[in-house]
């Protein structure tokens, strides 16, 4: 088993959170992970992406051209990485932000409205939890509890009464995989 | 014991601290500024001395001058910033003086990109700086080594007396990846009896210089470096073999290509081509005896260099190790492209049928 998945999108939208999640998630789990952002100066204000490597066999190369999963906050993101997706792989989409619909019929599309569901939980910091929701629940990847105990530890002092919101923001995002 | 998630530059800040070191000065410079920036909290947290200098060139001085006095000193930079302190670099061979340098390389040549690279090989293994001089140069390819080689660094530079260089290269430093903080073996040292650190009794001023006005005196101490060189190179020398053993291919690779390498060798032989890695650990000293051991396989048909260089440089070590026994081919990227699994296989299959 081997998911190699790259998360792209505006600086701020927590695309690169959605990945240090995952590998946060994964390590747990006794999975091997790596986690490399792209860096340089399109970071400020532009498109920001991270690859993420969970595997049950150690990693090999942190990067790749071919993802199994792609995670498009932006439009920008899809089009700059549709074309290498797997076959037979997923795109996940942020259809409150992503005007274009997926361009290719061998990989299963996913459109999200992340921006929607965190508006409707009251704040728009947690789109990016719904996306690891729909994320966790297409791929089975990784245990749902993990993630929640994940967000409990992500989140203490002050900041505890954040965790059920995070964790209903996850939980919207499962429930948009049919 | 457990596994932590650590980003490559500030696992790097703190095994240096872990190792014992008291004394870091350093500039900003991306790919690497999150090590100054850890460093910046957490070394004076464990006792120790951090200072941002106004320059590299003022920071690997300020590392001549607290190493000189005996402190664990250490600085980093990232290529750019890497050429200013050759300098010092030179004179701290030439004194002998221990220290660590880390480069996270990025594309040159001059400003070039901030990302991953790895054109200062050269820099590195032939001495940016002026004179005969050797630094000993640990090449790690994932984070984990990163932690243990930058601790074993310290001691290595202290036994030998001499810098030692890490070098990764952008990826390293900004990627994360789970690692476990593991002994790392510690050698038995001898007492820095040679610092100045002041007197203290002696009957002499212990000097650090690199200064001689007799000729026939600087020869002699370029004949005992000599010597503590070879010395490094017969108890130092490091590398990797993966899959070798009836390899028709050999990819040579080291730091982040050999790691892509290793994705690179489990698609080739699902698709039953038979190729393998060698990977020096150390650029100095390179594994030359091991490679030309492998050159001599009669299963080894031929060798692949990758390398983030434009037309290599650690391609020239491979190609001496070889010596013209079997065909070598080059493939990379300079300027912070990285090569892909889909170039490498390509390329192996490619060298393959020119050599069958």
């Amino acid at each position: 088993m081997k998911k190699e998945l790259i998360i792209s999108g505006f600086g701020g939208q927590g695309g690169l959170a959605i990945g240090k999640n995952l590998v946060e998630a994964g390590m747990a789990e006794g999975l091997n992970v790596t986690w490399a952002p792209s860096y340089g100066p399109e970071m400020r204000g532009g498109t920001a992406n991270c690859s993420v490597v969970l595997s049950d066999k150690p990693v090999g190369s942190p990067v790749f051209a071919h993802p199994t999963e792609l995670i498009a906050l932006n439009g920008p993101s899809l089009h700059k990485f549709e074309a290498g997706v797997q076959p037979g792989g997923m795109v996940f989409v942020n259809s409150d932000v992503v005007t274009d619909t997926v361009s290719r019929g061998d990989v299963t599309a996913w459109y999200i409205p992340c921006n929607r569901i965190a508006e409707e939980l009251g704040n728009p910091k947690v789109s990016n939890m719904v996306m690891l929701g729909a994320y966790v629940a297409a791929t089975r990847i990784l245990k749902q509890e993990t993630i929640e105990e994940m967000i409990r530890e992500m989140f203490t002092g002050d900041k505890a009464r954040l965790v059920p919101l995070n964790i209903q923001a996850f939980h919207r995002g499962m429930a948009c995989i049919g | 014991m457990e596994k932590e998630l650590w980003k490559g530059n500030e696992a790097i800040a703190e095994a240096a601290i872990r190792a014992g070191c008291n004394c870091f000065f350093g500039y900003p410079i991306t790919p690497q500024s999150e090590v100054p920036e850890y460093m910046s909290v957490h070394l004076p947290q464990a006792g120790g001395v951090f200072v941002q200098s106004e320059s590299e060139i003022a920071a690997i001085n300020m590392v001549y001058g607290a190493a000189g006095a005996g402190m664990r000193a250490m600085t980093s930079s990232s290529s750019p910033g890497i050429s200013l302190k050759q300098e010092g670099i030179s004179y701290l061979a030439g004194a002998e003086v221990p220290c660590v340098i880390v480069n996270c390389m990025r594309g040159g040549p001059g400003l070039g990109t901030i990302q991953p690279s790895q054109g200062d090989y050269f820099q590195a293994t032939r001495g940016g700086g002026n004179g005969d001089y050797r630094t000993v140069v640990l090449a790690p390819s994932n984070v984990q080594e990163t932690v243990d080689f930058v601790q074993e660094a310290f001691d290595i530079a202290d036994q030998y007396r001499n810098p030692v260089m890490i070098v990764c290269d952008g990826l390293i430093g900004q990627m994360m990846e789970p690692i476990e903080w593991r002994p790392v073996p510690r050698r038995d040292l001898p007492p820095k009896d040679w610092a100045a650190s002041g007197r203290k009794g002696r009957d002499h001023h212990n000097v650090i210089n690199s200064l001689y006005m007799a000729p026939e005196d600087c020869d002699r101490h370029n004949q005992h470096l000599e010597e503590k060189y070879a010395a490094i190179a017969e108890n130092e020398t490091r590398w990797e073999e993966v899959d070798c053993r009836d390899a028709d291919v050999i990819i040579t690779a080291y730091g982040t290509p050999a790691r892509i390498a290793l994705t690179a060798l489990e698609t080739l032989q699902a698709e039953g081509v038979k190729a393998g890695l060698f990977r020096p650990i150390t650029l100095w000293p390179f594994p030359q005896e091991a490679l030309r051991r492998l050159a001599e396989r009669p299963n080894v048909k031929a060798f692949l260099d990758v390398e983030m260089s434009s037309s290599g440089q650690m391609l020239d070590d491979v190609r001496l190790a070889v010596e013209g026994r079997r065909p070598v081919r080059y493939l990379g990227h300079a300027g912070g492209v990285m090569p892909t699994v889909e170039e490498m296989t390509a390329s192996v299959k490619a060298v393959l049928k020119e050599v069958q």
